[in-house]
């Protein structure tokens, strides 16, 4: 891994010297532009404008969405954004990801990283924003994630579709001789009203493309946007809805093999014992060999089928090494615990002085919790998958994942093969929710490829691996006290929140050379960073110390986390100080006016405060995340069955609604997932290894389970937010808030199911 | 071992305990049917036997006796099959990977009730995940097939 050592410090710190050193260093980088990566890939006639566009001499359009499709409606987002300057329909154009490319940098997701207040406009915090973007460039991540992928977009690819309609009928008029501004263009055409003329972008495509590109465009005003803003029909839909092979599981390639993976189900274990003898006997099994990497040790087997794989995998007889952590999910839980408790503190929000708060305060109006959420797999549908070929020194790795450069990086150093020698071909991906941002598929696939003589090899998980090996959404203990004043409002909070540090983790598996000290916000992501306005507000982080299970990125990250433990304890406050729930909100949100009318538009939305009937009940929760602000409210019933959840609205302010369509599914999408989680599902321990392993033990919400919705989406923020990972963190909160207006009762530690049954 | 699959006959090399699923994707190269958990848990494998909703993770292809209809048969003549067309008009899929399987299993609910109730969705639905959630458009869509199949009949 040495020279992907150098490569990542070299260009992380590339990275922080820009921010450190000022913008005289950064500027000149930033602006020299990446090569074209399409340039070497044109088919037959055609043409390329730029990164994202391609127009072929038969006018096949074709856009480059280079953010990978989870689910998100990216792809159809992105495509939109040429579409909409280009001036053609979505269904005029064909959509392909593009090969992994500095040019498609995400500077959106660095922006976000920059650790400042979504609503902080100061000089400082547009500074350090734009700084980070262009560190973004430098390191060339083409990664998907952080609800980033749009506002990323939104600029660039509409500026690369309209300089590609300048030169485009720039051309038109030279071949026509009259002026450029007596054309206009309708769908993929250029027309000459007075002369009744007409001509196609592809027929002129090889003229325009020999242009030197405007040196200035201007994009059009949102008033005049014909398809942004509009729900447009997803271009994948036909593709998904015919069974076409266009996931990772489906890649067929001539004379392929199939493979599986067994790995230690003990942390950082590695095999003490073993004896594989039997197993690559059985009936189609070819070859089982050791994987050694930085996610963990085990075997690959390779076989003629899948089955026959998984079959040999089971049968190898092997014993792993011991744990070197605690045993027991209990005294995992009571070690995050204890650093919630005891451990040291690092204040990431620190308004007013709260020790001071707290000093005098009198008891009867202090009050304390102490909340917890469990360790999460993230189960996307398909299950992790990856197939490579290594034939000729050429390295093809079809994997659905994303972040394409680095598995370009990692995978071309296990085949010790260049980087320019190795193809990562991203294809779509039957859900990924942060778990294929990791890069073990892709490793382990290139490890049985060496293995192979050329031939390509499928590598499929069982459920039960990708349930028991993690990478894991971290568990996280919460400790947290409030003041409240004589108006019934808190005077003081104060909030202790413990996990894991996620990218020291990440940096264990990835850039191992790499020092990994340091804060990590997500700990505190979603409480330190909310629009209330509290005198005495203090969120501290705590990093679990020595605790080596494999966390990561999953939907929402922190906010996932925070969501439950701030708005859960805010419903707390209110009680205590005899405040409605949602009055209160208005009150601590008075200074952010997207928040309040988010706060009010799901208030009235929901008829909140409306008298219901017996055995029901409505809950209330917000969270801003991913620069959108999210207010939900869920009702719920009790009935002989369990309880039901009968009907959720969502309130959503996103500045600019790209795909009203879309981010409306990625709301509700939302709010199940997060829902999901906080009725039943936990990773738990037991001798240091994972209990559960496939869905009768770590199951989601169901049909029968689903509350009805409905969604409105707000637009009075000048930023545009996210929408993939919005929905998730409200929804925990506002259904343990209602349960609580249900029975009484507080539900400070998740899964719900614990103690409540669910119909 | 021969099987009919989308109104084709195909031969393959199977042992007979290896689950449908497996013999479909990785010797017939139907790639429709996904695997999700191998355990009848999720849905994600359906195709459908002699009318019946089948978890074909869990069906041993020896076992196998009628002819089996998977996603990639369903359209006939080039016209998708109104449950298709309905997915398509209501834009259900999301990630698009448990639709096939929620796709089949609609196919089947529907050519056993013309028009279904919420409950009849639920009870034959509740075995098909969806980890991206897009069941309130699923529930659409599958009353939209009903009468889409009213239609064309
Ligand atoms: S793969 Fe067959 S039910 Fe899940
Ligand atoms: S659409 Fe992604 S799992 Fe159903």
């Amino acid at each position: 891994m040495a020279s992907i050592g150098k490569i990542a410090r070299r260009t992380f710190l590339f990275g922080m010297a820009a921010v450190a050193g000022g913008v005289a260093v950064g500027y000149y980088y930033y602006r020299r532009p990446y090569p074209n990566p399409l340039e070497g890939e044109l088919a037959e006639g055609e043409v390329t404008f730029n990164p994202y566009l391609k127009i072929g001499s038969d006018n096949t359009i074709t856009v480059i969405a280079p953010r990978a499709e989870m689910g998100q409606g990216i792809s159809t987002t992105l495509a939109a954004f040429v579409a909409e300057e280009l001036d053609v329909t979505l269904d005029r154009l064909k959509v392909e990801h593009g090969l992994p490319s500095y040019a498609y940098y995400n500077a959106a997701m660095l922006e976000e990283g920059a650790g400042f207040n979504f609503w902080d406009d100061s000089f400082t915090a547009e500074t350090v924003r734009g700084l980070m973007g262009a560190a973004g460039k430098m390191l060339g991540l083409q990664a998907t994630g952080g609800s980033t992928a749009a506002r990323d977009g939104f600029d660039r690819m509409r500026q690369a579709g309209a300089a590609a309609r300048i030169m485009l009928i720039e051309a038109a008029a030279a071949r026509f001789d009259v002026p450029a501004r007596d054309l206009t263009t309708d769908n993929g055409t250029i027309v000459h009203k007075a002369s009744n003329r007409s001509v196609t972008y592809g027929e002129v495509a090889l003229d325009a493309s020999k242009l030197a590109p405007p040196s200035k465009v201007t994009l059009k005003e949102k008033t005049d946007w014909k398809l942004l803003g509009k729900p447009q029909k997803r271009v994948d839909m036909l593709a998904k809805v015919t069974g076409a092979p266009i996931f990772g599981i489906d890649v067929r390639q001539p004379d392929m093999l199939f493979g599986t993976v067994r790995m230690s189900p003990v942390f950082g274990a590695k095999p003490v014992r073993s004896d594989t003898s039997a197993a690559s006997k059985m009936p189609g099994v070819v070859k089982i060999v050791p994987i050694e990497s930085s996610y963990g040790s085990g075997f690959g087997v390779i076989a003629d089928n899948t089955w026959a794989a998984f079959k040999a995998a089971e049968a190898i007889d092997v014993e792993w090494g011991k744990p070197d952590y605690p045993l027991s999910n209990d005294d995992i839980m009571a070690r995050i615990a204890d650093a919630a408790r005891t451990g040291e503190a690092s204040a990431m929000r620190d308004d007013g002085d709260v020790d001071v708060a707290f000093a005098d305060a009198p008891q009867d109006r202090v009050i304390e919790a102490e909340y917890s959420v469990p360790y999460l797999s993230h189960a996307p549908m398909e299950p992790m998958n990856c197939t490579a070929r290594l034939k000729d020194g050429v390295l093809d790795v079809w994997a659905p994942n994303q972040m394409p450069v680095l598995v370009r990086w990692f995978c071309s150093d296990i085949a010790g093969v260049p980087g320019d020698k190795t193809n990562v071909h991203t294809t779509s991906m039957g859900g990924a929710f942060g778990r294929r941002g990791e890069l073990d598929y892709a490793l382990y696939a290139t490890i049985l490829a060496k293995e192979t003589d050329g031939r390509p090899v499928q590598v499929t998980w069982t459920r039960e691996e990708d349930m028991r090996r993690g990478p894991f959404r971290p568990a996280s203990v919460g400790k947290f006290r409030a003041r409240i004043g004589n108006d019934g409002l808190p005077v003081a909070v104060d909030m202790r929140v413990a996990a894991q540090n996620m990218m020291a983790s990440l940096m264990s598996r990835t850039f191992t050379s790499l020092p990994a000290g340091g804060s990590d916000p997500s700990i505190t992501d979603g409480s330190r960073n909310q629009p209330y306005t509290i005198p005495n507000y203090r969120v501290s982080e705590i990093q679990v110390p020595d605790l080596p299970i494999p966390v990561t990125f999953w939907r929402s990250v922190g906010n996932s986390v925070n969501g439950y433990f701030h708005e859960c304890f805010m419903d707390e406050i209110a009680q205590a100080g005899g405040i409605d729930p949602v009055e209160m909100r208005r009150k601590l949100m008075a200074n952010h006016p997207a928040a309040l009318a988010v706060v009010n538009k799901v208030a009235e939305m929901s008829g909140w405060g409306d008298s219901l009937p017996e055995g029901k009940a409505k809950g209330f929760a917000f969270t801003l995340s991913f620069g959108s602000w999210c207010g939900q409210v869920i009702q719920i019933a009790d009935t002989p069955a369990g309880i039901k959840l009968e009907k959720m609205w969502i309130a959503v302010e996103v500045g600019t609604a790209l795909d009203p369509g879309i981010i409306e599914t990625q709301m509700t999408s939302g709010a199940v997932y997060g829902l999901s989680a906080a009725m039943g599902q936990a990773i738990t321990f037991e001798d240091g290894r994972v209990v559960q392993s496939n869905f009768h033990d770590f199951d989601a919400m169901r049909i029968f389970q689903a509350p009805e919705f409905e969604v409105a989406i707000l637009e009075n923020f000048h930023r545009m937010g996210g929408a993939g990972e919005v929905g998730v963190p409200p929804a925990a909160p506002a259904l343990a808030n209602a349960l609580f207006a249900l029975k009484g009762q507080r539900f400070r530690s998740l899964p719900l199911s614990k103690d409540v049954t669910f119909a | 071992m021969r099987l009919t699959v989308d109104g084709k006959d195909i031969e393959f090399d199977a042992e007979p305990d290896m689950p449908l699923l497996w013999a479909l994707r990785d010797l017939a190269g139907k790639t429709g049917p996904k695997f999700g958990c191998g355990v009848a848990a999720c849905g994600a494998c359906t195709v459908v036997i002699d009318g019946q909703a089948v978890r074909s993770c869990s069906l041993p292809v020896g076992d196998v006796t009628g002819a089996v209809t998977t996603i990639e048969g369903l359209a006939t003549d080039g016209k998708l099959h109104p449950v298709q067309q309905a997915w398509l008009d209501e834009q259900v899929a999301q990630c698009g990977y448990c639709q096939a399987g929620q796709i089949m299993s609609a196919y089947a609910l529907l050519e056993e009730i013309s028009d279904p109730t919420d409950e009849d969705i639920d009870n034959a639905m509740g075995g098909n995940l969806c980890r991206c959630g897009t069941y309130p458009r699923i529930r659409t869509a599958i009353k939209k097939a009903a009468s889409l199949k009213l239609a064309r009949a």
